[in-house]
């Protein structure tokens, strides 16, 4: 630091103005803590007057750091891309992944084993279970994406990332969020609103946070130096801009007072469901569908050293997405109080995305035409085709669910678990360590990864669970649905509920199993990157990327 | 760079397609046309809605929303569907409104009925506090053995399931108070230490070894005999246990009669002729005598 003897720079104007900011938000989260009644919320308090204090440190520090100032866009001709915030959101996502994983198969257990509940409010399945939801897709998913988001807008833009400390605010600032929200809800504290879990001060704190997000995206995208933007950038775009407005409108709350982490919806009785659903469904969409899509239109191509299927394709298939996924979510309140006419555009729209959404699988797979043969020997390509596989299977069994005659049998039932864990685990995990194992050796300059024999292990230990998980979870979901409307011969129901439960439990069982399996698969692949950056050779100076060997001017 | 709205002469060679001469850090897209297949199924998808919404409601209008052609409302649908459930049951669920307990105990064909019903109607409604089988647990009665609270007769049992155990909502409920009596300060420690031990020897459990159990004798005749019985026998008319047998609602080991003793139990049962019509009662009420114990 100060020791190597640089001189001491004079903080900029918005670093100034960054410790100006966190020092009065620190003298104000003191004062909340010291007033609030509700320890949770006092815990919370302190938890963002330390990291107003290690904002103040963190940017203070910065004036004592060697080398020019500000970092030169541009070194030798070549852009000089900002990897440090890509650094750290790659580590937690990791992190989370594991975190969120581990959760998962403790409730799981705990399903199978009501006992694991342990009678303690903080490890009750109620609490679980949005930390472990939260974990995997906001957490683990958010990370991924806000990496990856970060390395591919760069990249294929030709253009440092915009903003000094605003990237790092991004990826700093929403971990702070994923803190707060996940202990909030082993505290007890929730709005009770599924995916949207967190209080009102959470929220806010995420809409500045994610408004800064797509500003730096924006101004990255604005200064790029290729003349168009790439496909995995509007998707990318879509999923901030989407999950912004529907951050705001499920989230319209009136706080209890300053003092307390309560607040009340604006929304109310049917209203609020919808709104709820409409983001829910939409979380889906746009930040596990659009977002992950991104990461597969910039990552496989470049691992197959294949062109992009059809660019027509991916025009047509996006903004057929975008206008599509948004009016779905009503297929969530099938049978409920929700007007007929809004179940009926919900599963009517669900049904017209099919294909939308099978022109991101078509477009993936595709575009390994004459590179399918990599799938024998790269397990990293294999596990990305593998989740294209199950984003298709996935893609196809949502509208298929949305139809209300099928909805009628598989709602409230297993049969959704095991969907969305087929998306979640087969497609949104599977695309992401994909990345992930193609991220780490580039950002850490590393030649390759340290075991290809690892990541192959990983890939079949994860998707034996994978299928242990979902078929479980159908075979559950369906005899539960069935014992549901089950009528003896004299027209009386014939299954008391609690039988329907006792028939669950070897199902949850083997989900368990799966459940641990993927988890180990991932351990496995935690050691495979962790000795990479150890001890991985080093890449020499960076290669020229064109991957297109098989192309040539036609005269 | 190429005319991006015109396909460059860039060519693939692996599938022979042009690309559209942009890249992004190596990547490069082929201007590969739209698949026909993916195109006609999303049209088929499209001509699909369309008659969904011709046929269903969909379309919100100003003040009310297109119907559809075919008149479907969900609530209609519930409604059939009860309907049709109902008509379905009609003809035995009127035999079985007409008859008496008795006769339907006496009746092979109504019994099956009402016990096919009651089983329904028990797994609905009972097995949350009883359990499937009716064999309860702490503080729920076990609906198996003989061994009853209220009675077991099939009037004793209907009388029970309509108008609940100390609910509060039916003035005709099955009420009985037994005092906290150290709560309330009847009864000093020793006294209930010695009145528990007590009833451990009319269980025909052993005492502790130091118990008073003629203090024991004493207050349980001052106290608990008007109820229970002298010799503990218990009594229906006040839900008054037996205590002299093996079985026991809130446990007969030495702590949980200390608790029961101290702070009193008084568990309740919901009126359940307020939420379930009369000949469900009535099959209830056949099923749970049924179940083992009927008297």
């Amino acid at each position: 630091m100060a020791a190597t003897g640089n001189p001491i720079r004079r903080a900029t104007t918005g670093e100034m103005v960054g410790i100006l900011i966190a020092a009065i938000c620190s003298v104000m989260f003191l004062i909340i803590a010291g007033k609030t009644e509700h320890s949770g919320y006092a815990f919370h308090a302190l938890v963002a007057m330390l990291s107003a204090f290690a904002t103040i440190f963190l940017i203070g520090n910065r004036c004592f750091q060697p080398g020019p100032f500000p970092a030169p866009q541009e070194i030798n001709g070549k852009p000089n891309y900002n990897m440090g915030p890509v650094k750290f959101a790659t580590i937690a996502a990791m992190f989370w992944g594991i975190a969120g994983f581990t959760v998962g198969l403790i409730i799981a257990l705990q399903l199978a084993f009501p006992v694991l509940n342990l009678d303690l409010p903080w490890t009750s399945f109620g609490r679980m279970r949005p930390l472990h939801t939260s974990a995997v897709i906001f957490a683990f998913g958010g990370n991924v994406l806000l990496a990856t988001s970060f390395y591919v807008v760069q990249r294929t833009s030709r253009a440092r990332l915009a903003g000094d400390l605003s990237p790092w605010f991004v990826v700093l600032g929403y971990n702070l969020f994923i803190v707060i929200a996940g202990t909030g809800y082993l505290l007890g504290i929730t709005q009770g609103k599924e995916y949207a879990e967190p209080e009102w001060y959470a929220d806010l704190w995420l809409t500045i946070v994610w408004v800064t997000y797509l500003l730096v995206f924006l101004a990255t995208l604005g200064k790029r130096t290729e003349p168009h933007i790439y496909v995995a950038n509007w998707f990318y775009l879509g999923f901030i801009v989407t999950i912004a407005v529907l951050h705001l409108g499920n989230n319209l709350a009136v706080p209890v007072s300053l003092l307390s982490p309560k607040s009340y919806i604006v929304w109310s009785g049917v209203q609020d469901a919808m709104f709820q659903w409409w983001y829910g469904h939409n979380a889906v969409g746009f930040f596990l569908t659009a977002g992950f899509l991104a990461i597969m239109y910039y990552f496989v191509p470049k691992r197959a050293g294949r062109p992009i299927y059809s660019y027509r394709l991916s025009i047509i298939h996006f903004w057929a997405l975008i206008f599509l996924y948004i009016w779905a979510g009503p297929h969530h309140l099938h049978y409920t109080a929700l007007p007929d006419w809004a179940q009926t555009l919900g599963m009517t729209f669900s049904i017209m995305l099919w294909m939308p959404s099978w022109g991101g699988m078509i477009n993936g797979l595709m575009t390994l035409s004459g590179a399918w043969d990599k799938l024998r020997t790269d397990p990293v390509l294999r596990m990305m085709v593998v989740s294209l596989a199950f984003y298709g299977m996935s893609t196809f069994e949502g509208p298929l669910m949305s139809i209300k005659t099928v909805n009628a049998l598989s709602h409230y039932t297993d049969w959704t678990i095991g969907h969305v864990h087929s998306g979640a685990l087969g497609w949104v995990a599977y695309i992401s360590f994909g990345a992930i194992y193609c991220l780490v050796p580039w950002l850490w300059n590393r030649k390759e990864l340290y075991s290809l024999k690892l990541v192959n292990w990983h890939f079949w230990i994860s998707t034996l669970g994978i299928v242990f998980y979902i078929t479980a979870m159908w075979v559950s979901g369906i005899l539960q649905g069935l014992m549901w409307r089950s009528y003896t011969a004299l027209g009386f129901l014939e299954y008391s509920f609690i039988e329907t439960v006792e028939a669950m439990h070897p199902f949850y069982v083997i989900r368990a199993l799966g459940g641990a399996l993927f988890l180990i698969g991932a351990l496995i692949m935690v050691f495979n990157l962790w000795m990479t950056v150890r001890s991985g050779e080093l890449a020499g100076s960076e290669s020229d990327t064109s991957v297109s060997p098989q192309l040539s001017l036609a005269h | 760079m190429a005319d991006p709205h015109n396909a460059s002469n860039e060519i693939d060679h692996v599938t022979g397609t042009a690309t559209t001469g942009h890249e992004w850090d190596g990547i490069r897209e082929l201007n590969t046309p739209l698949p026909r297949w993916w195109l006609n199924i999303f049209y088929v998808t499209i001509i699909w809605s369309i008659g969904y919404w011709i046929a269903y409601p969909a379309w919100p209008l100003i003040s009310s929303t297109t119907r559809g052609v075919l008149g479907y409302a969900t609530r209609l649908a519930v409604e059939d569907d009860l309907a049709i459930q109902k008509a379905g049951r009609a003809v035995q669920s009127a035999e079985l409104a007409g008859a008496t307990l008795d006769q339907i105990k006496a009746d092979q064909a109504l019994l099956r009925i009402a016990l096919a019903q009651g089983k329904s109607a028990f797994g609905d409604n009972c097995v949350g506090c009883h359990g499937i089988g009716g064999a309860g647990s702490k503080g729920f009665p076990n609906l198996n053995d003989d061994d009853w609270l209220w009675g077991g007769t099939l009037a004793a049992i209907q009388t029970t399931l309509q108008h609940g155990v100390r609910a509060t909502t039916d003035n005709e409920t099955r009420t009985s108070l037994m005092p906290a009596f150290g709560r309330d300060g009847i009864l000093k420690r020793n006294e209930i230490n010695a009145v528990a031990n007590h009833v451990r020897i009319l269980a025909g459990q052993p005492a502790e070894p130091k118990a008073d159990l003629a203090t024991g004798s004493r207050i349980f005749e001052q106290n608990c005999a008007v109820c229970h019985g002298p010799q503990g026998k218990g009594n229906q008319e006040l839900g008054a246990p037996n205590l002299t047998d093996a079985i026991t609602l809130y446990g007969n080991d030495l702590a949980s009669l200390t608790e029961t003793i101290t702070n009193s139990r008084n568990g309740v049962m919901p009126a359940w002729g307020e939420r379930l019509d009369a000949t469900t009662i009535k099959a209830l009420t056949v099923y749970v005598h049924s179940l083992g114990g009927g008297q």
